[in-house]
């Protein structure tokens, strides 16, 4: 592998007719990119619940890809609420998703964690009413 | 095991015609919150859940999830199964409860590792 992509996906929110759309199509480039099933594995996890927090709770945003021989790394803008208190929004089982979102199976505030626990760096800045930026980067060699 | 196999044995109605279940089932996990599905099954796994919208097609999709299975008889949306066929995921159902349906899984001999 040693050719690098990048790109972005545009989502919408309260689109859950698309929504896992962008992780997939992510997917399917990263598997014939050949990348490890490992990293490619770590990586559909944290995009699939980073596109579903930006849908969930955003208005509107992009994922943007950047896929070099060394890295994969996200980044996901969004106009929306913000996170209030990232480090709360970090814990296992905080979720602020309302009933219908967790009627759906979604909100049971593992989302963060997950990305966390699947990508080698994450960043998450947020300003309350203007949006939120989460990065993270997985190292395809590490 | 194959999942035609499976379907046959526990009467499960195939709620995708068209989509083939010569497929290998590899293992089992169950829940109803997407997040767990996401971070703990694996390639192959059955699912077993109670969520019928949309966007359970395309966490099987994205997990390589050998097939879905509503229990309870629930039945799934329209939009949902022809996302399914779209995406070549078989969704089947059961009249059984969750917690019967997956006793017979497990006697099966489907385990979830």
């Amino acid at each position: 592998m040693s050719d690098c992509r990048e790109g972005c996906f545009f989502l919408t929110g309260k689109d859950f007719t698309n929504a896992g759309a962008a992780s997939s199509r992510l997917k399917g480039m990263l598997e014939a990119m050949n990348i490890s099933g490992r990293v490619i594995r770590r990586a559909a996890i944290a995009a699939f619940e980073a596109e579903m927090n930006l849908i969930i709770y955003a208005v509107a945003g992009m994922m943007k890809y950047y896929i070099t021989p060394e890295k994969i790394r996200i980044v996901l803008e969004d106009m929306g609420p913000g996170i209030e208190n990232i480090e709360l929004a970090m814990t296992e089982g905080y979720s602020t998703a309302p009933d219908y979102i967790r009627e759906m199976g979604f909100g049971s505030g593992m989302g963060l964690p997950n990305i966390k626990k699947n990508t080698d760096e994450l960043n998450i800045s947020s300003v309350v009413g203007e949006g939120t930026t989460l990065e993270f980067i997985i190292y395809l060699n590490k | 095991m194959k999942l035609k196999e499976l379907a046959d044995s526990l009467s499960l109605d195939i709620k995708t015609p068209g989509v083939d279940l010569d497929r290998e089932v590899t293992g089992g996990y169950v829940s109803d919150l997407l997040s767990d599905v996401i971070a703990n099954a694996r390639d192959g796994f059955l699912w077993i859940t109670l969520q019928v919208h949309l966007n359970i097609v395309a966490v099987a999709s994205l997990k390589g999830l050998s097939g879905i299975v509503l229990v309870n008889n629930r039945d799934p949306d329209e939009e949902t199964l022809k996302r399914a066929v779209q995406e070549n995921i078989p969704i089947l159902a059961s009249t059984l409860p969750t917690f019967e349906l997956v006793g017979r899984l497990y006697s099966l001999g489907l385990r979830c590792r």
